[in-house]
């Protein structure tokens, strides 16, 4: 069973994800911010982190850079939630040590598909 | 989709009451680097939210807002209180458009415009390049593709191999691989040092292939070439572009309920214009620029009518298509030799209809192949070509959709037919002779119930069904079948259709005080009902002499169990369904009309000899007669004379 970590301050977002990533048949964990997603990540190992860029208390990118360092995470898929209309963003989503992102306004059919690129 | 809505609904309300507060703060200058960055959070998950949730106006909206307080964060502007007052209306904005959502609104205000202009004009937006069109190059060969990874490409979470698999899907192969420095002495386990070599097809976009290695545009070297080939004609190529771009037609996936409460709310619109329609020609000036409304509303209503049920339609080669295989593996399961025709494989149909309609000439064409169409060596002796043909052809006849099924086969055995018949005792032929019969009604008997024996199931539409089932199919879509067949030379099955099933036309008639609908395909002629024609049979039967045909009559009246007019001069409306009449009695015969049908089991209940319902313009509930029911039921037992002018 592939297990994934989502981190975002939306709920909506983080509800949606989830159900539509269990109905997908994945195990899914949820972080309200990076803070508390990093500290997750710490007890067990993910396969896939989905991760909002803005979020208090560490944001996305932080979130990313902290995870890369960490052994189990050397080579484990992070995608980003960006927006379209920031190349910078997904620049310094890379930088970071993210290996994809998704774009926003995503629905289900588009969050799966991205996710399939990775798994 | 729905239930998360809700969600972000109630987490938008939160955030709106963050916006709000923090924006006080800022217009009174007491706006630090940690509330400026609460506001653009706030406002950023609005608009990430409204995107996921289908808010769109509020979405863009969000946007420019979004935008504005990047600059501040990034310190490209000034908390200004002028600004601040400004993005506080903004937020009244969105405030509106989500009580717009929650109560199903519009979610579109002038006061949004005005709000939106004024963000628009402050952050100066320039105007977004427009969208190339797409442009066939000449002499476009196959893709050849080099892919040379970095070494630190798995630090990223990025997987070669998985790129490679989406090649595969892409139609790409691979023609080289190369190990690089894989076997050197420093080698590091976590490092990537394979690289390939691919081609793939000429058809394959150059952005499918590049966005592909979009996340990793950076962490290896693409090279991407199209192999040469001879150039074409700038012509040739010219017109295979055009060609492509018809391929690439604009469609949309709507779901069907959607269509069906906008074919829904345009019937009711019909309804309405021909409740206005009464008030025409009463006379006076005003009467005349009224009435100049009226028949401009006519045509409007009729033309988006039409574009409405446009949309449901398909073009009839989506249950073609499946026959050449069919045809030809049953022709090779039966020994046989088969040429398929389709024709008119762009006449449009109902999407229901079609559905519908899918298994019937699966049937029929399985008919076909085995009591048709002989084996090759009897057509040899017969004179004929070894490889019989069956042609499917489809068109529009009037309001229908006429599909015929022709085989230039056997034909049917009407001997055959009645030993079968008497075989099965059908109820049909109790109490008759082979003689009562003309042609016609014999060919009808295949279609009785208990006289196809399908006892195998077919492995070809999935379930057997018997030629009844088949006939009944047709008439529930409001349809009819009728056969011709000539010894030897074939036999012709000729469906007529309605193209939809929302709406008919009709002809109105009156019995007593009640009015009904007659559909117009269904009416032969109408005349004036002469008593002296009238004779009794046994069983209370009674039949009418018209001119040289003998029909059985029905009282409307005493069938649906209204007053009939008193000393009124009735009617007789005549009626066919599959090639029997049948004479309505009726009090008058008034306007005809389309009417737009609702089903009575969805809003009442099933009433045998009643199809459906319609809402007339003055709102009244009129009943639509099911003809082709009232026909099976009443016109069992022609008399001879009727058998000998049908034939």
């Amino acid at each position: 069973m592939t297990t994934i970590l989502a981190a975002d301050d939306s709920v909506s977002i983080r509800e949606m994800v989830q159900f539509t990533l269990e109905s997908a048949g994945y195990q899914v964990q949820c972080a309200e911010d990076g803070a508390k997603a990093l500290a997750l990540a710490r007890e067990r190992k993910f396969d896939v982190v989905i991760s909002d860029v803005n979020m208090p208390n560490l944001d996305g990118i932080g979130l990313t850079k902290a995870l890369r360092d960490l052994p189990d995470y050397q080579f484990t898929p992070i995608l980003i939630l960006t927006t379209e209309s920031s190349p910078e963003m997904k620049s310094e989503g890379k930088a970071a040590g993210a290996t994809g992102w998704i774009v926003k306004p995503f629905n289900p059919d588009t969050l799966l598909k991205t996710l399939g690129k990775v798994i | 989709m729905d239930r998360f809505r809700q969600i972000f609904l109630e987490e938008c309300s939160e955030n709106l009451a963050v916006l709000e507060a923090d924006l006080l703060l800022m217009e009174q200058g007491k706006a630090d680097e940690e509330v400026i960055n609460r506001v653009f959070r706030a406002a950023h998950s609005i608009k990430g939210g409204a995107g996921t949730f289908g808010l769109s106006a509020m979405s863009q909206f969000t946007h420019l807002l979004e935008t504005l307080l990047d600059e501040l964060r990034s310190g490209k502007r000034r908390a200004a209180p002028a600004l601040a007052a400004l993005m506080l209306k903004a937020t009244d904005v969105i405030s509106q458009m989500r009580d717009d959502a929650q109560a199903g609104g519009p979610g579109q205000s002038e006061a949004a415009a005005r709000v939106k202009a004024e963000l628009a004009a402050l952050l100066a937006l320039e105007a977004q390049p427009a969208e190339t069109a797409f442009e066939a190059i000449a002499g476009e060969g196959p893709w050849h593709l080099s892919f040379k990874p970095h070494e630190g490409i798995l630090a990223s979470g990025n997987e070669p191999l998985r790129l490679l698999r989406e090649l595969k899907t892409l139609g790409f192969a691979v023609t080289a691989t190369e190990t690089g420095r894989l076997f050197e002495p420093d080698f590091d386990p976590q490092s990537c040092y394979l690289s390939w070599t691919l081609d793939g097809p000429a058809a394959v976009p150059e952005e499918e292939i590049r966005e592909i290695f979009s996340w990793v545009e950076d962490e290896c070297d693409i090279e991407l070439q199209r192999q040469a080939t001879e150039a074409k004609p700038q012509e040739q190529a010219a017109a295979e572009g055009q060609a492509r771009q018809g391929q690439l037609e604009q469609s949309i996936r709507i779901d069907i309920r959607k269509i069906d409460q906008l074919i829904n709310l345009v019937g009711e619109l019909v309804i309405t214009q021909s409740m206005l329609a009464a008030l025409e020609g009463e006379g006076g000036e005003i009467q005349e620029r009224l009435d100049r409304g009226l028949s401009l509303l006519k045509s409007n209503t009729k033309a988006l009518q039409e574009s409405v049920l446009g949309i449901r339609m398909l073009p009839i080669s989506f249950a073609f298509n499946r026959f050449p295989r069919l045809v030809r593996d049953l022709a090779q399961q039966l020994g046989k030799e088969v040429e398929l025709k389709l024709v008119g494989q762009q006449t449009e149909l109902d999407k229901t209809v079609l559905e519908r309609i899918s298994d019937p000439l699966v049937h029929m064409v399985r008919n076909a192949l085995d009591h048709g169409i002989e084996s090759p060596a009897k057509r040899r002796q017969q004179g004929k070509a070894a490889s019989g043909t069956l042609t499917l052809a489809a068109r529009h006849e009037g309001g229908n959709v006429v599909i015929d099924i022709q085989d230039d086969g056997a034909g049917l055995d009407k001997g055959r037919i009645w030993e079968k018949a008497c075989e099965k005792q059908l109820p049909l032929i109790q109490g008759r002779r082979r003689e009562d019969f003309s042609d016609a009604q014999l060919f009808d008997l295949i279609f009785a119930p208990g006289f196809s024996t399908a006892a195998t199931v077919s492995d070809l539409s999935g379930r057997g069904v018997g030629m009844d089932v088949v006939k009944r199919n047709i008439l529930a879509l409001g349809g009819s079948v009728e056969i011709q067949s000539q010894p030897g030379r074939g036999t012709l099955f000729r469906i007529r259709l309605p193209l939809t099933m929302a709406i008919l036309d009709g002809q109105l008639v009156a019995v007593g005080e009640e009015l009904f609908v007659i559909p117009l395909i269904n009416i032969v002629e109408s005349l004036k009902l002469e008593p002296d024609c009238l004779q009794k049979a046994g069983g209370g039967v009674v039949f009418y002499q018209l001119r040289q045909q003998t029909l059985p009559v029905l009282w409307l009246s005493e069938l649906l169990g209204t007053k009939g007019e008193e000393g009124s001069m009735p009617l007789l409306c005549v009626v066919e369904a599959a090639g029997r009449k049948l004479g309505l009695v009726v009090d008058a015969l008034l306007a005809q009309q389309q009417v737009v049908i609702k089903s009575l089991e969805q809003n009442f209940r099933r009433l045998p000899g009643i199809s459906g319902a319609t809402i007339l313009g003055d709102g009244k509930v009129c009943l639509i007669l099911d003809i082709p029911g009232l026909v099976a039921r009443h016109v069992g037992r022609e008399s001879d004379a009727d058998a000998a002018s049908a034939a």
